[in-house]
């Protein structure tokens, strides 16, 4: 009996790390570092006013999304109706990070599919991508009214991970956890 | 036959043509080595089981362009690494700093060695504990 007790306890170790591997969901999406922690200090040109800056003292006192985005991103056409009612709805000011891209493509696309944004910074040769750790878009974040990320969701939103990620995530009180 | 021998070594030929960003960075070759070595430690976050060295995805081009300004800016190789682990966490490194969090990857493969001379060491005990004739027994 004793004979195959350890190896016994040994395989069925095994099986626990690999359910718990398979259950960890997208391989993609990593624990972003940012998590209670401030969020990184910005301040960039607007997409659709060169001359107007937009920057992390516009995100303090309230809840706020910021929603990294191109037009290259084809999962980012994808949550954009969702953004739109999200937007029109009043829950939460959404603020856009624009990518990468090319100033009058994404100026058409807000154009052609509707703007949900305050609006959104012009990140052109991704620095401030960088100091957010941002690695695929769309990638949206969540800061708290003190200006602490809360949460970051990886890949297009949708009603169900907005109620089951973030609303749950603001309820539960304010600042910081 | 041969024909079709010749065509594949030819075809073999075309394919490593493809090489990423073999522009030189800095003209100090100490610093390019230093350069080269950096980019090669550094995980492409959009592709994964790439380095940003091999990868030539926007944001690998970017990391490059960053890790050669921060060199030019004299900073050390443990600022760079902080700098893309305070961003992209420890997972951006190929090489895990040691640290509390990532101290298990770097005992685990002893442990597990460990563990096996243990039990290695338990079977040999147990079969020179067991009567000499125990073989032929099996044969017989």
């Amino acid at each position: 009996m004793n004979r195959y007790l350890w190896p016994l306890i040994a395989v069925a170790a095994l099986i626990v790390f690999l359910v718990m591997g398979l259950r960890h969901g997208d391989p993609r999406a990593l624990p972003s570092p940012f998590i209670g922690k401030p969020a990184p200090q910005f301040e960039l040109p607007t997409l659709k006013n060169p001359e107007v800056t937009i920057g992390s003292k516009h995100l303090a006192g309230n809840y706020a999304l910021v929603n990294v985005w191109a037009t290259w991103c084809v999962m980012c056409r994808k949550e954009h109706g969702f953004l739109l009612d999200l937007a029109a709805s009043g829950a939460i000011p959404i603020y856009g990070i624009n990518w990468r891209d090319s100033r009058p493509e994404a100026i058409r696309w807000l154009n052609d599919l509707g703007d949900p944004y305050i609006a959104s910074a012009y990140d052109a040769d991704g620095r401030v991508g960088i100091d957010w750790g941002v690695y695929g878009a769309p990638e949206t974040f969540l800061v708290d009214p003190e200006g602490t990320v809360v949460y970051k969701h990886l890949g297009p939103l949708d009603p169900a991970i907005w109620e089951r990620e973030f609303v749950s995530r603001m309820n539960s009180g304010g600042s910081g956890t | 036959m041969k024909r079709i021998f010749v065509f594949m070594i030819a075809a073999f030929m075309i394919a490593p043509a493809a090489a990423i960003d073999t522009e030189k960075r800095f003209d100090d070759p100490e610093l390019q080595a230093r350069y080269e070595h950096l980019i090669s430690e550094v995980r492409c976050l959009q592709c994964q089981n790439q380095s940003i060295k091999d990868s030539n995805v926007s944001l690998a081009a970017d990391l490059r362009r960053e890790i050669a300004r921060m060199i030019d800016e004299g900073k050390t190789d443990e600022d760079i690494a902080e700098f893309l682990v305070v961003r992209y966490g420890e997972f951006a490194l190929y090489r895990p700093r040691t640290s509390g969090k990532t101290l298990v990857l770097w005992l685990a493969p002893f442990l597990l060695v460990l563990v096996g001379v243990f039990a290695l060491a338990r079977v040999l005990k147990h079969r020179m504990s067991l009567p000499i004739d125990d073989d032929s027994g099996e044969k017989g």
